[in-house]
């Protein structure tokens, strides 16, 4: 150990005993990965057809608004801990936890995409004869779909970053190696295990910025 | 206009300087200052008899709510004694209040076998607490010495609930090894790697088991995952009020594979004998259910430290 926790930290990625068994790092990371990933597809269950429906409509905007900003103030820790002391240890509380931090900004992204979308637009294929429900599916969300990424990439990260909490009542996640290494004074290990979540928002991130570049219809400036 | 932003700018300073003068107020006193009785606790007053002819005495206490009863346990002993005692109570750590002992600024202190020897030999292992007791004799410096330790202890242990301990018999650790389930104990992360988590109980008990993290230290959240059956053992510390709030039972640990953490009070020379035998007596009572009932009354019932202590004395008929 040559004294540099960061030095360190890379000693102990680079050792091949970490990257097998239950408790190695692809185990961990795969875990870590389907935490977020569960805890993003059900806060978008939940707040995409929301959003969608008040970015088309028009309605309850100001309500939507409030809850997303009040709910963004929550501490997911604090969240953690009290739905533990509910319903004990496991899966459960941190994944509550978790859809309640995706939601605001699944919601922001769906209704900020309809929104973005020309009204000329819109008002075109209502002319048209198209019915409320084809307009959304045809016009709006096609259009908006970047920015729906957009709030799907803001939401992936805020989660990727808080899914070690997962670890603090029982579950597993990258928090493993950063809660043991915090509690047994071991460093380098905390310090490794942050790099891989790091590294694993990172990956994310730029998959879903490509996709939204993707996903940008052609002719509007996404 | 003018006059305007002047009154604005003058109601500035003067909310600046109340602002001020209520930080310098608020400025930490330290408690430690000699005689200049500047707020707090003022200094600790040393050497020198009053009229009574008793020595006047510093008991302090760590920031741990039930440390400070013991404190209090040894100050009303002194006071019953005849001793003028200057309570420096909610101190904080280790590495603060063992030089002001050292020093001459402490004189009586509660506090625990196996943590107060790592303090002074962070090499040491774990031992019975005879042998912990010993080894401190010889690792304090001079001028301070241990009293006599009490059955109570507050240590890691190796918790499970009535139900469990009675369907499998269970009195000491070592009797898990007859458990035919596989057996998962609910502690910090770090347990795992301690020398009396999974691998120490493996060697010396021949357990077999794995461990759950929660990262409460003991607190609510591991109480409840042994209560809900998530884990058959938690990792509770041995005064928490919640053993006997849930009807726990803590496994015996007759190898001290947990380095015991018994209540002793470390003391400086001012303590003299009259005064160590009066402490000792309180020490020669205080038994490990007594502890966790003192707690209970402070957490459940929210009783003050001074109020707990007063019961319990004159119930044992120690004032």
């Amino acid at each position: 150990m040559n004294g540099n926790p960061f030095l360190d930290a890379l000693v102990w990625l680079g050792d091949p005993s970490r990257w097998s068994g239950p408790a190695g790092v692809p185990v961990r990371t795969l875990e870590h990965l389907g935490y977020t990933a569960l805890g993003v597809l059900i806060a978008a269950l939940i707040a995409v057809p929301v959003g969608l429906y008040v970015g088309h409509t028009g309605r309850f905007k100001g309500l939507t608004v409030a809850v997303a900003g009040a709910a963004r103030a929550l501490p997911t820790l604090g969240l953690v801990t009290l739905f533990a002391l509910l319903v004990g240890i496991g899966l459960t509380a941190p994944m509550l936890s978790f859809v309640i931090l995706a939601i605001p900004s699944l919601l922001a992204g769906a209704y900020s995409a309809v929104e973005s979308v020309d009204p000329a637009t819109v008002d075109a294929a209502r002319a048209q004869g198209m019915t409320e429900r084809q307009i959304l599916a045809r016009v709006e969300i096609p259009l908006g779909l970047p920015l729906l990424i957009g709030g799907v990439r803001g939401a992936t990260m805020q989660v990727v970053a808080t899914a070690m909490l997962a670890a603090y009542v029982g579950s597993g996640g990258l928090g493993r190696f950063i809660f043991q290494g915090l509690g047994s004074q071991n460093y380098p290990q905390m310090i490794a295990g942050s790099l891989l979540v790091i590294v694993l928002a990172l990956v994310l991130d730029l998959s879903l910025l490509l996709l939204q570049r993707l996903t940008a219809p052609r002719g509007t400036a996404a | 206009m003018t006059l305007h932003s002047t009154r604005r700018h003058l109601l500035g300073a003067l909310g600046l300087g109340g602002v001020a003068l209520g930080a310098a107020a608020c400025g930490s006193s330290d408690p430690f200052a000699e005689g200049d009785g500047s707020g707090g606790e003022g200094g600790a007053s040393d050497g020198g008899s009053d009229g009574g002819g008793a020595a006047s005495l510093a008991v302090g206490s760590q920031a741990y709510y039930s440390n400070e009863i013991l404190a209090e346990l040894f100050a009303q002993v002194l006071e019953a004694e005849g001793h003028t005692v200057d309570r420096q109570f909610q101190i904080g750590q280790r590495e603060v209040y063992m030089p002001e002992l050292e020093a001459g600024k402490l004189d009586v202190m509660p506090e625990y076998l196996g943590n107060l020897l790592q303090h002074y030999d962070s090499e040491a292992e774990s031992a019975s607490p005879e042998e912990i007791h010993s080894a401190l004799g010889e690792a304090l410096p001079d001028g301070l010495r241990v009293l006599s330790f009490a059955e109570a202890t507050d240590q890691d242990s190796y918790t499970t609930t009535a139900d469990f301990a009675s369907t499998h018999s269970l009195k000491t650790i070592g009797d898990l090894a007859g458990v035919d389930e596989k057996l998962k104990v609910a502690a910090n992360s770090e347990f795992e790697v301690r020398p009396y988590g999974p691998e120490g109980v493996k060697s010396v008990y021949g357990v077999d088991l794995s461990v759950v993290p929660v990262e409460d230290s003991g607190g609510p959240l591991t109480v409840k995952a042994l209560t809900d059956g998530d884990v058959q053992l938690a990792d509770i510390y041995t005064a928490d009020p919640a053993i006997v709030e849930n009807d726990l039972v803590v496994l015996e640990d007759p190898e001290s594979l947990i380095l015991p953490q018994n209540v002793v009070p470390v003391v400086s020379e001012k303590v003299d004998e009259a005064a160590a035998t009066a402490i000792d007596g309180v020490l020669a009572q205080l038994s490990a259910d007594d502890l966790v009932e003192l707690n209970r009354q402070s957490v459940v019932d929210q009783t003050s430290s001074a109020e707990i202590a007063k019961g319990w004395l004159t119930e044992k008929g120690l004032v």
